[in-house]
């Protein structure tokens, strides 16, 4: 099918961008990537009556440091340029591990980082990864700009704090503490397809090897991206080993995760217990390894 | 909404009044009569649409065509000389077999002729990454991977 009829506008400057989305209001969807977008509209799952282009706002598209010592990702950075950028493999690793199963290749020298978070698809990996990386998105109106936690950025399906007329503009990754580690897991039926399952986490040790900080949250296991705050509260105080992973992730299945999450399904359960397991045991060696 | 568009293709440019809402994929193929470009689950995942933006393999079916004002974009038709004499990885394909029906073949070359270029020598896991991005049913992508290997090894 195609997409249904709609008023284009190229916006020529972020100012163009947010007078657009401010007379527009609900009737306008932003226009990035466009790799969930489009889709979205041919089959008419979205009929926005105005689409507002953004991709030439090159002030967008930048990766620099902010203020305070984060890295900050513009929204229109694109996820191909995200995954080669040295960077945010050093300062944002849970953000590169993330995106190496972010579809396919061709869909990510299209898609942006920005346009993949205000998606907010519980079952796509950045949205999962920043809110493990304790990212704080910056949105901008004419009213202004704002912050906001990636803990309160997510508020149900496909639907954020954003509103309709404030455009994301950018990410801002904290800096970790040392000895911090990160994994990335994800099952998927083929490498690319939508996750079954999967995990983004971050563990901090300290200098005796003890978990001080852990951050683990769970894709495609709730409406949103799932803080498994039970497996975090069981890995702190205690070494990241097999024992611990298991441990924290089976709390994960018992108390963060509902019984109507997995649709009834002891599979779908099965499988995200073990990626989570999995991920916590992978994100704990590899602070461990920082500690060298 | 109509606008009028002028998007440059293989180096030549089409001027057409379009329906903004047109796709990138449907003005190649019935705007600039460019059929080498096919069309199959038109939402982005089975590749047959795949051409390149300023080089980057890019889906042509989930980009407007409008959008592709002030950009390049390439389609298989510039891969083959004006004489029609195949380019290396074109004849690197048919040797190795890696098409069958051809339908997913346009969009497996425009994703794996930049790959070719790059300067590390390939592994297989290198062309399995790039593609993944495709759907085809007849080769069982062996002969693909094969294409490409052979064509950087000979090239």
């Amino acid at each position: 099918m195609k997409p249904p009829p709609f008023e284009y506008y190229e916006a020529g400057s972020i100012e163009e961008a947010l007078t657009l989305l401010a007379e527009s209001g609900e009737d306008a969807k932003v226009l990035a990537g466009g790799q969930s977008l489009i889709p979205l509209m041919t089959f008419r799952l979205v009929r926005p009556e105005v689409i507002v282009d953004i991709n030439r706002l090159d002030e967008l598209a930048r990766i620099e440091d902010a203020d305070d010592g984060a890295l900050r990702v513009g929204a229109l950075v694109r996820q191909a340029e995200a995954e080669r950028s040295d960077a945010i493999a050093r300062r944002a690793p849970l953000l590169r591990q993330a995106l190496h199963h972010v579809a396919h290749v061709q869909i990510r020298n299209r898609g942006t980082v920005g346009g993949s978070v205000a998606h907010a698809d519980p079952a796509a990996e950045l949205p999962s990864a920043i809110l493990s990386a304790d990212a704080t998105l910056v949105a901008r109106s004419l009213r202004g700009e704002r912050s906001i936690n990636a803990d309160d950025f997510f508020t149900s399906h496909y639907a954020t704090a954003l509103a309709d007329d404030e455009l994301l503009v950018a990410l801002e990754i904290p800096a970790s503490p040392p000895r911090t580690g990160t994994a990335f897991e994800e099952y998927a039926r083929r490498r690319g397809d939508y996750a079954v399952s999967g995990a983004a986490v971050s563990i901090t040790l300290d200098a005796d090897g003890d978990c001080t900080r852990a951050r683990v949250t769970l894709l495609a296991s709730a409406e949103v991206p799932l803080r498994a705050r039970a497996a975090e509260a069981a890995l702190i105080g205690r070494a990241v080993d097999e024992e611990a992973a298991r441990d924290a992730a089976a709390q994960a299945i018992a108390e963060d995760t509902g019984d109507g999450t997995f649709g009834g399904s002891d599979y779908r359960r099965d499988v995200t217990e073990a990626i989570c397991a999995r991920a916590i045991r992978v994100a704990g060696v590899h602070a461990a390894g920082r500690a060298q | 909404m109509t606008r009028g568009v002028s998007l440059a293709i293989n180096g030549t440019v089409y001027e057409r009044t379009i329906d903004v809402r047109m796709l990138l994929s449907d003005f190649i193929r019935h705007e600039a009569g460019l059929t080498g470009t096919h069309v199959g689950c038109e939402h982005g995942i089975c590749g047959a649409c795949t051409v390149q933006l300023d080089g980057l393999p890019v889906r042509s079916c989930t980009l407007l065509a409008i959008q592709a004002q002030r950009h390049q974009v390439r389609t298989v038709e510039a891969l083959a000389g004006t004489d029609g004499e195949l380019n290396a990885l074109q004849r690197s394909f048919q040797a190795s077999h890696a098409l069958q029906c051809g339908f997913c073949t346009p969009g497996l070359l425009m994703s794996l002729e930049p790959l070719i270029a790059s300067s590390p020598p390939l592994r297989h896991e290198d062309v399995v990454e790039v593609i993944a991005g495709h759907l085809c049913r007849c080769t069982g992508y062996q002969q693909v991977v094969e294409a490409v290997l052979g064509c950087q090894r000979d090239g």
